[in-house]
């Protein structure tokens, strides 16, 4: 035999072995779930660990067996956070790939442009974006049959504030915000909700999203003496304003954040002015902070741990969305199999079920399954999180 | 309980509205340098800003280097960035027309913005203030020591380019440029050369806003365009071409979003900027500073 013959026998072999031993967990048939993320583009900060989650979280489950020994096949669809393109990847998951159900999108924009096939292919749907109309119809005032979703809203993270500032007696307050679509829906719930925890809003003032400085409205703010400032944006925008609101001496008046403040990254930028800042997050964010008995302890710290383990980059709160999306799909098809209806009623008839951003009961009207218990208020102490007292 | 007289207010209202209008006013003398010799609005002037910023913070604070090396260095790179520009983009094109030009450099600052998409990430980045974050507080109003850096680097580039137009060959050179090219080259003049250079200084002018900008307002991969739209506005407003009108239209600007902001309503700030602009152009449609005569010989 020359030396070649022996090279391409033994690489032969090496293949052949290679094959055999690479089906280490050998699975009967699939279970199929469709996801839809932003993963690039300007809201890939929401997309790109939504999908590190969904991966992680089916290597997982298959890790340890599948699905009644099924495995679960994730297809993930990169959406850019185009309306468009996010309706055509979910009609191509539905019909193509023929899935049990979708996870995603992420953003309401284009949550909102997938809505309508859910319903007209009855495949359920479980979205990671904020606005509650993604699952609740208007028009006929019920929720909608084949949609559910996993995030908190904003009218939560308001309550969340208000019920803290009212036990504070705090009574007047500036509204600050951001006229993007997420500052003007905070807004509109904050003026909402206001005359229902006896809230007086003294100031209402807005600033564009590539603003510079804050300044002039805080000094108005500042003029019409509140006991807090409430200020809702994400980005940049809010540091910026928290600065301003260092330089202008106005620490004696509390600074509240939107959830949208709920990375430690915005501390560190802050330079020092995020110092008693508050907001309110979800569990997930201040997994170490919870007290050993609370529900969602275990649950967080164990995504906390096994996200920064594999990734070795700083867990984001919107990655559990797409955790808490996932899970509940793979507990229905646990449940009932691949049965589009039946995963709906689960879905529906799901109580209890601990998540990474809260406890869920979800009900006929109720598919959104959180109230504003899912928030914590968390107050920045030392340049970290500490729950507020 | 923190309160503000009215006076102190307005005061306050005035001084960030220099301050932001500096920055405008920087980028607006930008787009007027390149404008002067070439006739093109370059639209990458912005994004000659967001990289000063994002360049300084990666020079000052994760390489280290104190500010004094740090400044120029950033200077110097963005104004590499601005040559390349020139010699890749705007100095290939076999037969330039305005139109074409204009274009290059938009897709320039699409490329350029792409890039430090790459590089930097989304996220914003933050830059110690050059002397302390201790406010200075005057008529009740609060002054950041950053601003005076803003408002001085402005004053010192207007002595600056005022020198450099007034009294060096070269400047006086890039000046014929600008009043007639074809006589220009005629009288021995590398109008070429011109242009290189142009684009050079608008980029370094640019780099020094960026820089001075950031420890106020942070910086991040997307903001370019928005200070470019907005320093365009101001070198309209001044009147194209007119070194006094960008820096007076930007200072206006800065200090009308300011005043609006603070005096009517926060909601409104853009609107206001853009409403004076109209009615300004609606009156004297060359801009403040403008020459109604010699906007009639450009081509743009």
């Amino acid at each position: 035999m020359t030396l070649r013959k022996i090279a391409v026998l033994s690489t032969i072999c090496l293949f052949a072995i290679g094959l055999l031993a690479s089906p280490a967990l050998a699975f009967k048939g699939a279970f199929k779930v469709g996801a839809v993320f932003s993963v690039t583009g300007r809201t890939s900060f929401l997309g790109d660990p939504e999908k590190k989650t969904a991966e992680m979280l089916a290597e997982k489950i298959n890790n340890a067996g599948g699905i009644n020994g099924k495995k679960l096949e994730l297809i993930i669809y990169d959406s850019e956070g185009d309306a468009t393109k996010a309706n055509l990847a979910v009609r191509k998951l539905i019909t193509q790939d023929k899935v049990c159900a979708v996870i995603g999108p992420s953003l309401s924009g284009t949550s909102m442009a997938v809505v309508p096939l859910a319903a007209k292919y009855k495949t359920p749907l479980v979205s990671c974006a904020a606005s509650y109309k993604i699952v609740w119809d208007s028009k006929e005032s019920k929720a909608r049959k084949w949609v559910f979703k996993t995030p908190q809203t904003d009218t939560m993270a308001v309550q969340a504030i208000y019920t803290y500032l009212k036990k504070k007696g705090v009574n007047k307050i500036a509204v600050l915000s951001v006229t993007s679509g997420f500052g003007a829906s905070g807004r509109g719930e904050l003026l909402r909700l206001a005359p229902g925890y006896g809230m007086k809003i003294v100031a209402d003032e807005k600033y564009g999203p590539k603003d510079t400085d804050m300044t002039a409205q805080l000094t108005k703010i500042k003029g019409t003496a509140p006991q807090v400032i409430v200020n809702w944006s994400v980005g940049p925008t809010q540091v910026v304003a928290l600065r301003n609101w260092k330089d202008l001496g106005m620490t004696s008046i509390p600074f509240y954040q939107s959830h949208g403040f709920g990375s430690r990254k915005n501390i560190k930028l802050a330079a020092g002015a995020a110092e008693g800042v508050y907001c309110p997050l979800g569990a997930v964010n201040v997994s170490e902070l919870l007290p050993d008995d609370h529900p969602q302890k275990a649950v967080t710290m164990q995504y906390m741990k096994d996200y920064t383990a594999k990734y070795n980059e700083p867990l984001s709160s919107f990655g559990g969305h797409a955790w808490d999306a996932l899970q509940l799909v793979a507990n229905a098809l646990k449940a009932v199999g691949c049965d589009k209806a039946k995963i709906r009623d689960f879905l529906e008839n799901t109580q209890g079920f601990v998540g990474q951003h809260g406890v869920f009961n979800f009900s006929v009207d109720d598919h959104i399954g959180l109230d504003k218990n899912a928030f914590q208020m968390v107050v920045v102490k030392d340049g970290d999180w500490a729950l507020a007292k | 309980m923190e309160t503000i007289t009215f006076t102190g207010q307005v005061f306050q209202y005035l001084i960030t509205g220099i301050t932001v209008g500096s920055v405008y006013a920087m980028v607006a003398v930008g787009f007027n340098i390149i404008y002067n010799v070439t006739e093109i609005i370059n639209f990458a002037q912005g994004e000659f800003v967001m990289l000063g910023g994002l360049i300084m913070v990666f020079l000052h604070v994760a390489m280290g280097l104190p500010l004094v090396l740090a400044f120029p260095a950033t200077v110097v790179l963005v104004t590499l960035v601005g040559i390349l520009l020139d010699r890749l983009a705007i100095n290939p094109i076999r037969q330039p027309t305005v139109l074409s030009l204009i274009i290059a450099t938009i897709a320039a600052s699409i490329l350029i913005k792409g890039t430090a998409m790459f590089i930097w990430g989304k996220d914003p980045y933050d830059l110690p203030a050059f002397s302390g974050r201790d406010p200075i507080i005057v008529l009740g109003a609060v002054i950041q020591p950053q601003y005076f850096w803003v408002i001085g680097f402005l004053v010192l580039t207007v002595i600056a380019l005022t020198f450099f137009f007034d009294r060096t060959i070269i400047g006086k050179a890039m000046s014929a440029c600008a009043d007639n090219p074809d006589a220009a080259s005629l009288v021995g003049i590398n109008v070429k050369g011109m242009i290189l250079l142009s684009f050079a200084l608008s980029a370094a002018i640019g780099a020094v806003a960026g820089i001075t900008l950031t420890p106020i307002s942070l910086m991040e991969y997307d903001r370019g365009a928005m200070l470019a739209i907005k320093g365009f506005g101001a070198a309209v407003l001044g009147g194209l071409g007119s070194f006094p009108g960008a820096v007076i239209g930007g200072l206006i600007l800065g200090v009308i979003e300011s005043m609006g902001a603070g005096l009517i309503s926060s909601g409104y700030k853009d609107a206001f900027a853009l409403i004076v602009l109209l009615f300004v152009l609606f009156f004297k449609p060359s801009g403040i500073f403008g020459n109604i005569e010699i906007s009639r010989i450009k081509r743009f």
